[in-house]
């Protein structure tokens, strides 16, 4: 039972992660978040199967398209929905990006409907047997991608003359500016990226969590806490985060039943904070005065 | 832009005292000319067949919202029941019936609010519940205190017709929670031979009715639960709660959810590798269970409905299979969207119109008791003799039930 219990919590935690690397990137750049992640992973997911599933654009095309005007809308969110707050040093962004992604939902209910619909894909139709236990393909790919998108980000902050770029301009904007570094711009990029990697995260799960106008309620708020307990300074951590979030799950649902999952699990979350307040993986934050 | 000043002169386009009158004595003509054919606007059927004040009735059910479909189905139900009746020269002498619409949108507080609405403004004689049972519980104390009879065509809970008002009011053609548990648990035990079985409930108050009610039957045919495992609607992966079923001896699991996370648990079972005996309350025959579960895993499932218009048809089927595909152009049994809405709300109809030709009122108290009073009616369901006594005021119970499965999209019976 164990091995199983195990596997099952990865998979789901894994698709945490994902979600919550969206979170990780633009607080790393812009120490702001887009709150409404969850919903875009929704509309990633809903673009995706309206292109593929209701109108025939193959996926080799459907997958980009919807990445792409993921990007868009992360950038659009950035410049009306962010930056006229964070300019002034406000913190309304965290109402305004929440208010977006209930809006995003409801317009969603309204064009694609209330009713749950299946994404058929061939990775999740039938179960691969792995210690006895059967794991659709896609649950498999799915950690692969997180991981693989994990590293890259990481090499991206940290090996690359653009990372520096980025760090400039989350630690010191003003200066970075300074030296010729598009701030704003850069900022941007960050919430683009961010958007497209929620969209990335629903056309991924859409085949095992089907596709519904609040699929990414519930998602956006664990894999939130997942970005939160990961530390959020570094997206392998995040990733790391979001698997053992999963697993904690899973075996608090197989041990004490199903209506413990989420008891248990955010009360894991509320005890790691209390320990480690700056989450598992992250550093503290020293102000040099 | 310019702002003008618009002042209106007469000659101009204003007011015209002869248009006005000449206005006024065309639409009193056609206004009576309307009453002396009979042809009076309707809010949705109208039947012009007979001449009498039409008699309203009322459906609140899920118009839109996710459980839209069973709302439409519920609708086609009851007007092909009104379309015979109105050409039969409608109830009570002459009248005919017209249907009153209110969408609940699955919500209690607007199901209260709609009935508030229909008995007061529109007069309706009685109400028409749809698919929720929280919808239906909630209306319940307004139905009671304006004395108007409740006709249940779908929400299945124990409580809507067994419940604590006296007179009750409350009266329904469909299935009965409690009714249905010891259906399955007796099917479980008498089909697949199981003397264990493992309930898989949604986290839901559904949910739980149900669990009191296969705790209640199961000693009766001598069957052990031997856990009760409950999941929420989004869950993606339940195989944790369903590995406990398996280690704990489960022979049959009992599955009460509707589509969306019937389907979910469906596939987690294919994780376990767990071939094991499913059988499900009605929840899953809503929404779009075989294209979520896949079409070969859906068909696993043997699930309970009141009616199936599949294979061979009485010749009430036949009649109302035609009318169906005639007025709403459905090329066969394949398309009607939920046969036991339809089935359901169809006899439901007749046995109302022979409760008001039996009461020849619409006032509540009289009609109310006119139900433990009716004739024999052969409905599509079965030939209903006394449908309703005062204990007993579900009109299908246990010998009606049928046992179905999943066929690609539709819904047929179980071959036993």
């Amino acid at each position: 039972m164990w091995p199983q219990l195990i596997l099952s919590g990865m998979a789901i935690g894994s698709m945490y992660g994902l979600v919550a690397l969206g979170f990780q990137i633009t607080y790393a750049v812009s120490n702001t978040m887009n709150l409404s992640q969850g919903a875009f992973v929704m509309v990633g997911a809903v673009i995706c199967y309206c292109l593929n599933i209701a109108w025939g654009v193959p996926a080799i095309a459907a997958v980009p398209i919807t990445l792409a005007l993921c990007a868009a809308l992360g950038l659009v969110i950035e410049r009306w929905i962010v930056r006229p707050f964070a300019r002034k040093g406000s913190q309304s962004w965290l109402l305004s990006t929440i208010a977006l992604g209930i809006i995003a939902e409801n317009v969603a209910m309204l064009t694609f409907g209330k009713e749950v619909r299946g994404y058929p894909s061939p990775l999740a139709e039938t179960t691969v047997s792995i210690l006895n236990f059967g794991v659709f393909p896609l649950e498999i790919v799915i950690p692969v991608v997180g991981l693989a998108t994990a590293v890259g980000l990481w090499l991206l902050f940290n090996r690359t003359l653009w990372g520096k770029a980025f760090r400039a301009a989350s630690e010191n904007p003003m200066t970075a500016q300074i030296l010729g570094i598009p701030v704003t711009r850069l900022i941007a990029l960050s919430f683009g990226l961010s958007t497209a990697l929620a969209g990335l995260a629903g056309m991924l799960i859409a085949p095992i969590a089907n596709v519904s106008a609040t699929m990414g309620t519930l998602l956006g708020v664990k894999a939130f806490a997942t970005a939160i307990i990961g530390g959020l300074s570094n997206p392998w951590g995040v990733m790391v985060a979001g698997v053992l979030y999963g697993v904690v799950e899973s075996i608090a649902a197989g041990m004490l039943g199903g209506s413990y999952r989420e008891i248990i699990g955010f009360l894991v979350v509320i005890a790691v904070l209390a320990v480690r307040p700056n989450g598992l993986f992250g550093r503290t934050n020293i102000k040099k005065v | 832009m310019v702002f003008k000043p618009h002042h209106r002169t007469v000659g101009q386009k204003g007011f015209h005292r002869r248009t006005f009158l000449r206005g006024i004595a065309g639409f009193g003509s056609a206004v009576a000319i309307a009453k002396l054919t009979g042809c009076t606007p309707s809010t949705s059927e109208g039947g012009s067949e007979s001449g009498g004040e039409p008699l309203k009735l009322g459906l609140i059910a899920a118009i839109t919202g996710p459980s839209a479909l069973s709302g439409e189905s519920i609708k086609r139900g009851l007007e092909v029941a009104i379309d015979e009746i109105n050409a039969n020269g409608g109830v009570m002498g002459g009248r005919p019936i017209e249907l009153v619409i209110r969408d609940d949108e699955s919500t209690p507080a607007r199901g209260v609010a709609a009935a508030r609405e229909l008995i007061e403004r529109e007069q309706v004689a009685a109400i028409f519940g749809g698919l929720d049972s929280p919808v239906s519980l909630a209306m319940l104390p307004v139905l009671h205190e304006l004395e108007t009879p409740y006709m249940g065509v779908w929400a299945a809970a124990t409580g809507i017709t067994r419940n604590d008002f006296d007179p009750n009011y409350a009266f329904r053609v469909s299935a009965n929670d409690n009714i249905v548990d010891s259906f399955l648990i007796r099917y479980a035990k008498e089909e697949t031979g199981a003397s264990k079985v493992g309930l898989v409930l949604i986290n839901n108050p559904w949910g739980e009715s149900n669990q009191v009610g296969f705790e209640e039957w199961a000693p009766e045919y001598d069957v052990e639960i031997v856990g009760v495992e409950r999941f929420n609607d989004g869950d993606t992966d339940i195989s944790a709660q369903l590995g406990r079923l398996q280690s704990s001896g489960a022979e049959t699991l009992l599955l009460v959810a509707n589509a969306a996370p019937g389907a979910q648990m469906m596939r987690s079972l294919e994780r376990l590798a767990w071939d094991v005996p499913v059988v499900s309350h009605w929840g899953i025959s809503g929404g779009r269970f075989p294209e979520l579960a896949g079409e070969e895993t859906a068909r696993k499932v043997t699930f309970v409905q009141t009616y199936s218009f599949f294979g061979e048809q009485s010749p009430v089927g036949e009649r109302v299979l035609a009318a169906l595909q005639e007025k709403y152009d459905l090329a066969g049994p394949a398309d009607i969207l939920a046969p036991v809405g339809t089935a359901n709300a169809y006899d439901a109809m007749h046995l109302m119109a022979l409760a008001l030709d039996t009461a020849e009122s619409v006032e509540g108290v009289v009609l109310r008791e006119a139900f433990y009073n009716l004739p024999a009616y052969e409905g599509l369901i079965k030939t209903y003799e006394q449908p309703f006594t005062p204990d007993n005021h579900d009109a299908l119970n246990e010998d009606d039930y049928i046992l179905v499965q999943w066929d690609g999209d539709q819904i047929v019976p179980v071959a036993s």
